[in-house]
């Protein structure tokens, strides 16, 4: 039987990009000179690529709605980003007079730095990233990612305001329960792919795991959906009903760092999507960078096409459907996923079509036996 | 629904928002295109013809609000000289009633939309600009003007070009 | 143990992204569920009825556009329909056909537009509000080909209409018809399977057949209870019993039948019109207003007549004392009726759900505060 491990060593990647050019400790063979180049270039590469994704976003969703997007600022509207940026900055900040001063100037800062520090872990090419090979590397982003809700819950008191305080407390319970679901997809993962290590796992694929777990991505993916509070679950953000959300004190400045976290949590979590599921930065012909950051519009893509279709879910259906429906089924899928890695050790390539069906059938049973339930029926 | 898969409702809600970013796109580019607008518009002044009104003032009773106002002196072989004529287009609603009440066809509705003035008293057409030789007439109410006038843009037969 | 929780009263106040118009709601909340709902409207009078007293008949027409801006073929038709009650006017047979043309299309666009602010108010981002409103554009030129104007038409005179179809208007309006049904049926994809919109409609903002009758509402509401009053078939006004159509009924009188039924009317209309396109090519070509005078003097009395609006069951008392303007002018306008069920329909739910639920009750402030 051929094994995935076999071909893992043959991925279909132009092998004269196979051998990394960068070691891990490129320049200099100094580790801090390492850090410098790659903090910059991460800094700087995910600001360019927050306004390229602003963009997309603006420019993707106007077909589906059936007109043009920004087009006027610049050819083809690419400066947009840049007038939305300089609009945010030259707006008077205001804070609160009864507000919690220091709790209220750290929320922003604290939203989007765990967004950054998660990047450290990416692999962009074959051993290119800050420290891709961490041999605790989705422990780590598993870890990072939790004190987004500290923040966000920071930002809701220290405002100081009881709406903020009630659509903060309601994020923070949205984002907990739909981290433990993220959590035990990464896990199955891990299991057939033996290791922590984010570039480990890329090596390891060299049929995506989107195909072999099937319902490992799709659970990630919604619970990325979530933790981003992007349609279908952003009560919290666009004209929700009444509580206009965590951020409503913030202007200028401190508010432009709740967009940038917002849309750098998208990137974080397309790349987490990629790098797990999608093999990375793996692919035919064309160097590696580019296949991953084609493959980051695309899952960035889905996402933003998932937005424009579905309307959203109200809070009481959000939470069912987390813990009756994901929870049980993310376990489920462990138990599988644990018996087929023992039962058959190199993974064989016949048990792709064999999770789909499974998937398939489990997704539409356990949906019979729960509906999302409408109406007022308060705790029925 | 529970014998079809779940979340086949929301997939097929995806693939029609798919199909439809390949139609093309309804927005016009304005102020580079300008569509025409219909051979019978009611837009936003009004037209006078001096040499058939007679100043009898039927378009100002018929006229719900009050806008329009005439006044007239009596000329040589006893018939009125109309010496102002009106239309306070700030107040005017674009009804018609004035335009479909005239015994003698004297008054039009213009073609032009884009009217605007900086200030208020500077929307009240007076007599020069009533009769204005730049403005063309339109149809409503004077179905001789309608073959004259050029074909209106229906958006059921037109064929926007793709902007990416 | 049950835990003590406090009232909290919250004031959704004239500015609001959601709302339909400036209309003011103060709703108290026990946590997650509306005790009880005050609506406050009034933010939009003009004093309309007053206004009317002081023009003749002829002038209050562009008043009557106004009402119900969204809509207002069918505000136009209501006001010409109750003078000519008054007056005893006879409308020439064309006019009649092309009445019934243009407040079926007008039906059929306030349905679209209301099923798409819906869709929004669940917060599916205008996408479907979109699609919709790309049909309405369409209609809409036809209706500036008409009138003249694409907003508030002054369409409709006493005694017929005011201008003839022009040429372009009947194989313009035979391609839309063609063309829409591939439409309807992406819509019918788009919305109806879809789970999310299916969990969060059927079951709220419920009112049973007893209330909605005790309240008086009419038009797509009512039919949604399961009561079965359609003023088109029931209680005929101008020519509709010379047309086939269903009555859509729905059941349990939530969001889901108001939203079904909407849809269900969409594709009656659409049936309506094409045969009263058939029956207008047999007609001969004739006159589409009555000889009148100018100003018309109806004889002394009152009379009320209603026709079946979009929204409702839209009605015009008058009383006329003989002279050139009315006496009195009261105009029943539909949504300001369905308006005062909303909070039975709200109380004891979420407060998610009470946006939604005004959603789809689809009113036009100006239509309720006149």
């Amino acid at each position: 039987m051929i094994s995935l491990t076999d071909i893992a060593t043959q991925a279909p990647v132009a092998s004269w990009w196979l051998d990394s050019p960068v070691s891990s400790d490129w320049p200099c063979h100094n580790f801090w000179a390492h850090w410098a180049v790659f903090s910059a270039g991460i800094i700087i590469g995910v600001l360019l690529v927050v306004m390229a994704f602003i963009w997309f976003e603006r420019r993707f969703i106007a077909p589906m709605q059936l007109r043009i997007g920004p087009n006027r600022c610049g050819p083809f509207g690419l400066l947009q980003p840049v007038a939305d940026a300089i609009k945010v900055l030259m707006k008077e900040d205001i804070v609160p007079a009864v507000a919690d001063k220091t709790v209220h100037f750290l929320a922003p800062i604290l939203i989007f730095v765990p967004v950054l520090l998660m990047f450290a872990v990416i692999p962009f090419q074959n051993g290119v990233g800050l420290i891709p090979d961490l041999n605790v590397g989705l422990l780590f982003i598993v870890a990072v990612g939790s004190i987004e809700t500290v923040a966000v819950f920071m930002a809701g008191y220290g405002s100081n305001n009881k709406y903020a305080l009630v659509g903060a407390m309601r994020s923070v319970a949205m984002m907990v329960s739909y981290e433990m679901p993220m959590a035990l997809a990464a896990i199955a993962v891990i299991i057939v792919s033996g290791t922590l290590s984010m570039q480990g796992i890329v090596m390891e694929q060299s049929v995506p795991f989107a195909l072999l777990l099937p319902m490992s991505f799709i659970f990630y993916f919604t619970c990325a959906l979530a933790e981003l509070q992007r349609t279908p679950f952003d009560l919290l953000e666009a004209e929700s009903e009444i509580i206009a959300g965590y951020h409503i004190e913030y202007s200028g400045m401190k508010f432009a760092m709740f967009y940038l976290g917002e849309y750098a949590g998208a990137i974080i979590q397309s790349a987490i999507i990629v790098t797990l599921f999608l093999s990375g930065w793996k692919g035919p012909i064309l160097p590696p960078f580019v296949w991953f950051l084609i493959k980051l519009f695309a899952v960035f893509g889905m996402i933003v096409w998932f937005r424009a279709t579905w309307p959203r879910v109200r809070i009481d259906q959000l939470m069912e459907f987390a813990w009756k429906y994901m929870l049980p089924l993310s376990l489920i899928n462990l138990l599988i996923v644990a018996i087929e890695t023992i039962l058959w050790d190199p993974v064989q390539w016949w048990l792709v079509p064999v999770n789909i069906v499974i998937t398939a059938v489990l997704l539409t049973g356990w949906a019979g036996m729960f509906k999302l339930r409408g109406g007022s029926e308060v705790g029925a | 629904m529970a014998l079809k898969l779940a979340g086949y409702g929301l997939m097929q809600g995806l693939f029609v928002v798919l199909k439809s970013m390949t139609r093309k796109r309804i927005t016009e580019q304005y102020p580079e295109e300008r569509l025409t607008v219909s051979r019978r518009t009611r837009a936003q002044e009004l037209v006078w013809d001096p040499d058939r009104c007679t100043g009898c003032a039927t378009c100002v009773k018929a006229c719900p609000q009050g806008n329009i106002k005439i006044k007239t002196s009596i000329g040589p072989d006893n018939k009125y000289v109309v010496e102002k004529f009106e239309n306070d287009e700030g107040r005017c609603i674009f009804c018609g009633l004035c335009v479909e009440s005239c015994p003698y066809e004297a008054l039009f509705f213009g073609r032009s939309y884009e009217r605007s003035q900086y200030q208020r008293n500077q929307l009240v057409a007076d007599i020069d600009e009533m009769t204005s030789p730049e403005k063309e007439k339109s149809a409503y109410y004077r179905p001789e003007l309608y073959d004259s006038l050029p074909e209106q843009t229906l958006l059921i037969y037109r064929k926007h070009k793709r902007i990416l | 143990m049950v835990m003590k929780t406090e009232l909290v009263t919250l004031n959704m106040g004239p500015h609001h992204p959601s709302t339909h118009g400036v209309f003011r709601m103060r709703v108290t909340l026990d946590g997650e569920v509306v005790v009880e709902m005050e609506p406050m409207f009034g933010y939009l009078h003009r004093g309309l009825e007053k206004l009317a007293e002081g023009r003749t008949y002829t002038q209050i027409i562009p008043f009557t556009d106004r009402l119900d801006y969204v809509s207002s073929m069918a505000g136009n038709l209501a006001y010409c329909v109750a003078v000519e009650k008054l007056a005893q006017v006879e409308v020439p047979e064309r006019a009649e056909y092309i009445r019934v043309i243009i407040c079926e299309l007008q039906r059929m666009v306030n349905h679209l537009i209301a099923v798409g602010f819906f869709i929004n108010d669940l917060g599916a981002l205008q996408t479907p509000l979109q699609y919709m409103w790309r049909e309405r554009e369409k209609v809409v030129d036809l209706f500036e080909m008409q009138s003249g104007q694409r907003f508030l038409y002054n369409y409709m005179r006493i005694g017929g209409v005011s201008h003839d179809l022009a040429p372009e208007f009947i194989p313009a309006l035979k391609k839309f018809l063609d063309d829409f049904i591939g439409y309807y049926e992406e819509f019918e994809d788009l919305l109806k399977g879809n789970e999310i919109i299916q969990s969060r409609t059927i079951g709220t903002g419920v009112i049973s057949a007893e209330q909605a009758i005790d309240y008086a509402m009419s038009g797509p509401c009512l039919r949604a209870t399961g009561v079965n009053w359609d003023l088109r078939r029931d209680d005929s006004y101008s020519i509709y019993d010379r047309f086939d159509f269903d009555v859509i009924v729905g059941e349990n009188g939530d969001n889901w039948d108001r939203y079904r039924v909407r849809m269900g009317e969409i594709m009656q209309s659409h049936r309506i019109i094409r045969q009263a396109l058939e029956q207008l090519e047999e007609l001969s070509p004739g006159s589409v207003n009555a000889e009148l005078p100018q100003l018309l003097r109806p004889p002394v009395g009152e009379a009320y007549a209603a026709i079946e609006a979009p929204k409702g069951e839209m009605g015009f008392y008058l009383v006329s004392d003989g002279s050139i303007a009315p006496y009195r002018w009261h105009c029943r306008a539909p949504d300001f009726v369905n308006l005062c069920a909303l909070r039975d329909m709200v109380v004891g739910g979420k407060i998610a759900d009470l946006i939604v639920t005004f959603g789809s009750i689809d009113i036009c402030l100006a239509s309720v505060d006149r």
